[in-house]
């Protein structure tokens, strides 16, 4: 059984789970097999997998520290809001929804472009302050627009992400950022982590891959920010701001950087422990921190830091079978 | 014979000190060079300058005819200067095998939309780097522990992977600084087998910082020796032997009184 999950799947395995898993999304929620409690915790546990495994880009595979993924949350929602209640109101869900989200990402990724052109001069905690100035920028930004509705927040977007949406936006991102991450650009990436100046001196144009990172992973923080918003319904600019953060930054950090099993994992463990946590209220903002404190102490490198679950691992990457050179 | 790499009176100076100064340098197609001088002459301030770490306060650097002074290292590697560094500077947490695709990725020719939607040319170029780089690895005796972590090799296999990490980037010319710090003779005598072999295998040039002095006399071409950031010398094995500078800048003046 374990040297069975040490090897890549048979052929195919992977595809059925996942068209058995979109497939379920699908039948649940057509005949309303769950009540709506676990329905919003599904998809808040698909939009955690999704801004915890794209700031994992940028925290774990690149090794930098990003506090900013909320900004880029916030402008994938407030962007998406828009496309879905004031400028393609009239559109059929279907197709408009989709282009609301790749909106909200495309806004989000433009101004992670920018972000990516300040981290060539700054590095760890000096560029870890200016994605913190960054969230200021943004959240402090949208207050003072009355046409999304300023302090207020925008209120009335229309609920349409649904379960299977979600779940099409999660393999989606987790999808991509694996052929990435396994390709030139993602080991580009992780030299940068791993010594910049021997990147450098190897071929590796360190400016690419920091603006590969940067946008890639503030592109997939505005999808889930535009999949967040039309779940809630009502956003307002309160809600991206550091605590937003800080938990992205737990789920990271407790599930493991550079991995995309521990990206889920992370989202997992955090999403429901927030749900079970829920009844101390206030106090659960004490005790998320906390688990960040701890972890950064005993374990700096999560639970399954730089290790990965050999069914995420394109098969080329395995040795070649026995007497077959 | 054109020279392959052309230093011409470079100086480097970071805000007062000099640490670098008119330091001129031609390397032959197919030579083995030798950078010698005492500890602090600015040996591998030179090679920095060299691979782009720093750009020259003035001069220039030319390969292949074509000025290079002052590009980003990355473009400068590409164009076929390889290294390795005086304290090994491997991608430890990454495996062996990363390591070497690394720089063999300078040459992948896909796109990251590509990469990130596996289309068929990025899968195959991906299959291909793999083959490729453990060919390379295979030469080098390291292909036992391709899968390795790198940081986790001896530290005679982390000095062959940088080498062999260098030449994924299949360069032309391959600076090597202080190859063979920390081994003793008898490995010394190896690593001047080896670097015979990395020369005459991949007819690669060879410029070298070494202060293991048997090494460089028995295996350079010709040396060019540095003190206090200043060219003292340059020639022959035995003409650079024979030169009361370099005597004087290893031994002190002759009227010394220490």
């Amino acid at each position: 059984m374990t040297r069975w999950f040490r090897q890549p799947p048979p052929r195919g395995v992977l595809l059925a789970f996942l068209v058995a898993g979109l497939a379920a999304c699908f039948v649940i929620e057509q005949f309303g097999l769950v009540d709506d409690y676990v329905r919003f915790v599904l998809i808040t546990l698909g939009i955690n997998i999704i801004l915890c495994v794209s700031l994992n880009l940028v925290n774990g595979w690149m090794g930098e520290f990003s506090v900013g993924h909320a900004g880029f949350m916030a402008l994938g929602a407030y962007l998406s809001a828009c496309v879905s209640v004031k400028w393609l109101a009239w559109g059929d869900p279907l197709w408009m929804f989709p282009l609301a989200v790749i909106g909200g990402g495309l806004m989000a990724g433009a101004v992670g472009f920018l972000l990516g052109l300040l981290s060539f001069k700054t590095r760890g905690d000096y560029l870890a302050i200016i994605t913190l100035a960054f969230l200021m920028i943004v959240k402090s930004g949208l207050e003072n627009i009355p046409y999304v509705g300023g302090p207020r927040g925008f209120l009335g977007i229309g609920n349409h992400t649904t379960l299977l949406w979600t779940a099409v936006w999660t393999v989606l991102t987790l999808w991509a950022i694996r052929n990435l991450v396994y390709s030139r650009f993602g080991r580009g990436i992780v030299a940068v982590r791993e010594d910049e100046i021997a990147a450098n001196a190897m071929g590796v144009d360190t400016r690419k891959a920091k603006l590969a990172a940067f946008v890639v992973s503030s592109f997939f923080g505005g999808v889930a920010g535009a999949l967040f918003a039309h779940q809630l319904q009502f956003i307002n600019p309160g809600v991206f701001d550091i605590v937003k953060s800080t938990e992205i930054l737990v789920m990271v950090y407790l599930g493991g950087i550079g991995s995309l099993a521990g990206s889920i994992l992370g989202a997992t463990a955090f999403t429901f422990l927030s749900q079970v946590l829920q009844p101390l209220g206030t106090w659960r903002m004490v005790i998320l921190p906390l688990i960040l404190v701890l972890l950064m102490i005993f374990r700096p490198r999560g639970i399954m830091g730089m290790r990965e679950f050999p069914w995420f691992v394109p098969r080329r990457e395995f040795p070649a079978k026995e007497g077959k050179k | 014979m054109k020279p392959l790499l052309e230093v011409r009176d470079v100086t480097m100076r970071f805000g007062g000190l000099v640490a670098v100064s008119d330091f001129s340098l031609q390397v032959t197609p197919g030579h083995a060079h030798g950078i010698i001088g005492p500890n602090g002459a600015g040996k591998t301030t030179a090679f920095n300058v060299i691979t782009g770490i720093y750009a020259p306060t003035s001069g220039d650097i030319r390969f292949r005819g074509e000025s290079v002074a002052g590009h980003r290292p990355s473009a400068i590697a590409r164009r076929g200067i390889a290294r390795t560094f005086q304290n090994i500077r491997l991608f430890r947490d990454l495996t062996v095998l990363d390591n070497v695709r690394i720089a063999h990725d300078a040459h992948a020719r896909y796109s990251w939309p590509g990469a990130m939607v596996q289309l068929p040319s990025a899968r195959r170029a991906e299959k291909e780097t793999i083959t490729r780089c453990l060919d390379m690895l295979e030469k080098f005796g390291l292909g036992d522990v391709a899968r390795e972590r790198a940081g986790d090799l001896s530290y005679g296999s982390q000095r062959r992977l940088e080498i062999a990490r260098a030449m994924a980037l299949q360069p032309e010319l391959l600076l090597l600084d202080e190859p063979a710090a920390g081994m003793n003779s008898a490995e010394t005598l190896k690593l001047v087998e080896f670097l015979g072999w990395l020369r005459d295998h991949f007819s690669v040039t060879l410029l070298l910082i070494e202060h293991h002095m048997q090494l460089v006399m028995t295996f350079c071409d010709r040396i060019t020796v540095l003190d206090f950031g200043k060219t003292i010398a340059e020639g022959t094995p035995a003409e650079v032997r024979a030169n009361p500078k370099v005597i004087e800048a290893y031994l002190g003046p002759e009227d010394g009184h220490e």
